[in-house]
C-alpha cells in the first residue's frame, strides 16, 4: 500500500548568496515514518528542511503540508501550519537565558494550553523520558552537547507535534552518545507516532532506524527508497556516498 | 563600465537595505497591536534599558553639568553676567546636551547589548526556534525593546537634565560663589515650555533610533562571530551618527 504523503515538495528551487542550492527538488514525505535525507555537505539538506517548515521560502516551486500550499501564505496562516511541527536544531537552539525546565515549558506557557500546575507535572515527566531527570534547574551553558540535544528533543515533543524535523541530531557527539540519541529518537517515534524527517551524515547508522532514505545531490533528489532497498541501489553516486563511511569503519 | 556597475550595485544595495529597515520598523510596531500583548517582556526590557542605565546616566549628567558650570562661569564672568549661569546650564542641558548625551550613553550601554543579544540568538538558531514554535520573533524579541526604549529614553533624559542642573549648582554656587537665588531664578525666567517639549521630542526620536538600528543590525547579523562583532560595531556607530545628524535637523526645525 502506498503511504500517504504529509509534506510534498514540487520543483523547489533556492539560490542563496548568488549560488543555486536547490535546483528543482521533488520529494514526498510519507506520514508516520522516519525519513532520512542524506547527501554531501553543502548540498542544501538543512536548507531543504527549513523550506518544509517555512523558515525559508522557495524562489520557485511549491511546498505543500497536508495538501495545503505554504509557499506564499501570510505569517499568521503559516503559524497555524507550524503548530503541527517541531524542530530539533543542529545546535539544539536552547534559549540560553532560561534553564532546562523553562526551555521545555516555554512552548506550553506561550500557547497557554495547559495550567501551570500541569506544566509542573508534565515537564519533569518529559525530561525523565529523555533521560534528564532532576536536571531542570541547569542552564544550557552547563550541559554537554548530548544533553542539549535531549533537552531540544523534550522541547520538541512537549507540544505533541505531528511532524518533527531533525537537523543533524548527532553532529558533534561522540559515537556512543550519537547511538543513544538515535535510540531515543526511535523510542520516541514508537511512543508518539510522529512523522520524522531527519538530515544526517551518520552512514550507516541511519539505515536501521529509518523507514525511508532520500539522497540529495547537485540540488536535486537523486533517489528515495525504503531504507533496505536504498542500500541495494546500483546508482554509482549512491554507492560511492554510502560505502565510503562503511569502508572507513571496516578499516 | 565596471566602476559604474559597482557603483550602481552599491546604490541599489543601500536602497534595498533602507527599505528593509523601514519594513522591519513597520512590522515590529504592527505586532504591538496584535495579541498576545507582551507586557512581561516590555517590563523586562524597561528594567534593562531604563533602570540599569540610570547609574551611567547620573554619572555622565553630573560631570556634564559640572563642567558646563565651570566653562559657563569663566565665559560669563568676562561680561559680568555670572548670575545667568543657571539659565546657561539649564538651557544647554534641556535643549541639547541632555537628549544627545543620554541617548549616546544608552546606545553604548543598552543598544550594543541589544544587537549582541539578538545577534547571538540569530547565530545559534534561537530565532528560528521561536518561529518553528509559531511564535513571531519580531513580536517576542523586537517590539518589547522598541516600546521600552520609547518609554525609557525620555525618562532617562529627564533624569539627565535634573542631575546636570544639580551638578551645575554644586560647581557654580557651592564652589565658585554664584548666588544660589540667581542660579535658580535665572533658570525659572529663561526656560520655557517649548524648550522642555523640544528636548522631550528629541529624546523620543532618539529612543526610536537606538532600538530600531540596534535591533535591526542584530536581527540580520551574518552567521558568524565576525559578523556579530561587525554588526555590534555598526549598530553603535550608525545609531550614534544618526542621533547627531537627526539632532541637527530637529533643532533646525524646532528653533
Amino acid at each position: 500500500m502506498e503511504p500517504s504523503i504529509v509534506i510534498q515538495l514540487k520543483g523547489v528551487e533556492k539560490t542563496l548568496g548568488g549560488q543555486p542550492v536547490l535546483r528543482g527538488v521533488d520529494l514526498g514525505i510519507p506520514k508516520g515514518d522516519i525519513t532520512t535525507i542524506i547527501g554531501p555537505s553543502g548540498e542544501g539538506k538543512s536548507v531543504l528542511l527549513k523550506h518544509m517548515i517555512g523558515l525559508m521560502r522557495p524562489d520557485r516551486g511549491q511546498v505543500l503540508v497536508d495538501g495545503q500550499n505554504i509557499t506564499n501564505i501570510p505569517d499568521q496562516a503559516l503559524n497555524e501550519i507550524r503548530k503541527k511541527f517541531a524542530m530539533l536544531f543542529q545546535s539544539a537552539a536552547l534559549f540560553d537565558s532560561m534553564n532546562v525546565f523553562e526551555n521545555v515549558a516555554f512552548p506550553l506557557r506561550e500557547k497557554r494550553l495547559v495550567s501551570e500546575s500541569d506544566i509542573h507535572r508534565y515537564v519533569p515527566e518529559m525530561l525523565e523520558r529523555v533521560g534528564l531527570k532532576e536536571m531542570g534547574h541547569k542552564f544550557p551553558a552547563e550541559l554537554s552537547g548530548g544533553m542539549k540535544k535531549r533537552v531540544g528533543l523534550a522541547r520538541a515533543l512537549v507540544m505533541g507535534p505531528e511532524i518533527i524535523l531533525f537537523d543533524e541530531p548527532t553532529t558533534g557527539l561522540d559515537p556512543l552518545m550519537a547511538h543513544a540519541i538515535h535510540d531515543l529518537i526511535l523510542t520516541m517515534h514508537k511512543t508518539f507516532g510522529f512523522t520524522a524527517i531527519m538530515v544526517s551524515h551518520e552512514i550507516p547508522k541511519i539505515f536501521p532506524i529509518s523507514d525511508w532514505v532520500a539522497m540529495l545531490k547537485n540540488g536535486k533528489v537523486l533517489a528515495m527508497e525504503r531504507s533496505a532497498e536504498f542500500q541495494r541501489l546500483s546508482d554509482p553516486l549512491v554507492q560511492e556516498f554510502i560505502s565510503v563511511p562503511g569502508s572507513m569503519a571496516a578499516s | 563600465m565596471n566602476v559604474i556597475q559597482n557603483l550602481g550595485a552599491r546604490v541599489i544595495a543601500q536602497i534595498e537595505e533602507m527599505g528593509a529597515m523601514l519594513l522591519f520598523l513597520l512590522r515590529s510596531f504592527g505586532w504591538l497591536f496584535r495579541p498576545p500583548f507582551r507586557l512581561y517582556q516590555i517590563t523586562k526590557q524597561m528594567h534593562f534599558v531604563g533602570y540599569k542605565s540610570t547609574f551611567v546616566v547620573i554619572l555622565t549628567a553630573l560631570f556634564t553639568g559640572m563642567v558646563l558650570a565651570l566653562q559657563g562661569y569663566y565665559s560669563l564672568r568676562k561680561f559680568g553676567s555670572e548670575g545667568l549661569l543657571g539659565s546657561a546650564v539649564a538651557l544647554s542641558m534641556i535643549r541639547e546636551l541632555g537628549p544627545v548625551l543620554a541617548a549616546l550613553m544608552v546606545t553604548a550601554r543598552a543598544g550594543s547589548a541589544m544587537t549582541a543579544e539578538i545577534g547571538i540568538m540569530r547565530i545559534t538558531e534561537q530565532i528560528d526556534a521561536l518561529e518553528t514554535m509559531a511564535i513571531n520573533s519580531l513580536q517576542y524579541l523586537i517590539t518589547p525593546k522598541m516600546v521600552a526604549s520609547l518609554i525609557c529614553v525620555p525618562l532617562l533624559v529627564a533624569l539627565f537634565d535634573v542631575v546636570g542642573i544639580g551638578g551645575g549648582y554644586v560647581v557654580g554656587v557651592k564652589l565658585l560663589g554664584v548666588s544660589g537665588g540667581s542660579y535658580w531664578s535665572s533658570i525659572e525666567s529663561a526656560v520655557e515650555w517649548k524648550d522642555v517639549y523640544g528636548g522631550m521630542l528629541k529624546s523620543l526620536s532618539f529612543g526610536l533610533i537606538i532600538s530600531w538600528v540596534c535591533c535591526y543590525k542584530g536581527y540580520y547579523t551574518k552567521m558568524s562571530s565576525e559578523g556579530l562583532g561587525k554588526a555590534t560595531t555598526e549598530s553603535v556607530v550608525l545609531a550614534s551618527v544618526l542621533i547627531l545628524v537627526w539632532d541637527y535637523f530637529l533643532t533646525s526645525v524646532l528653533l
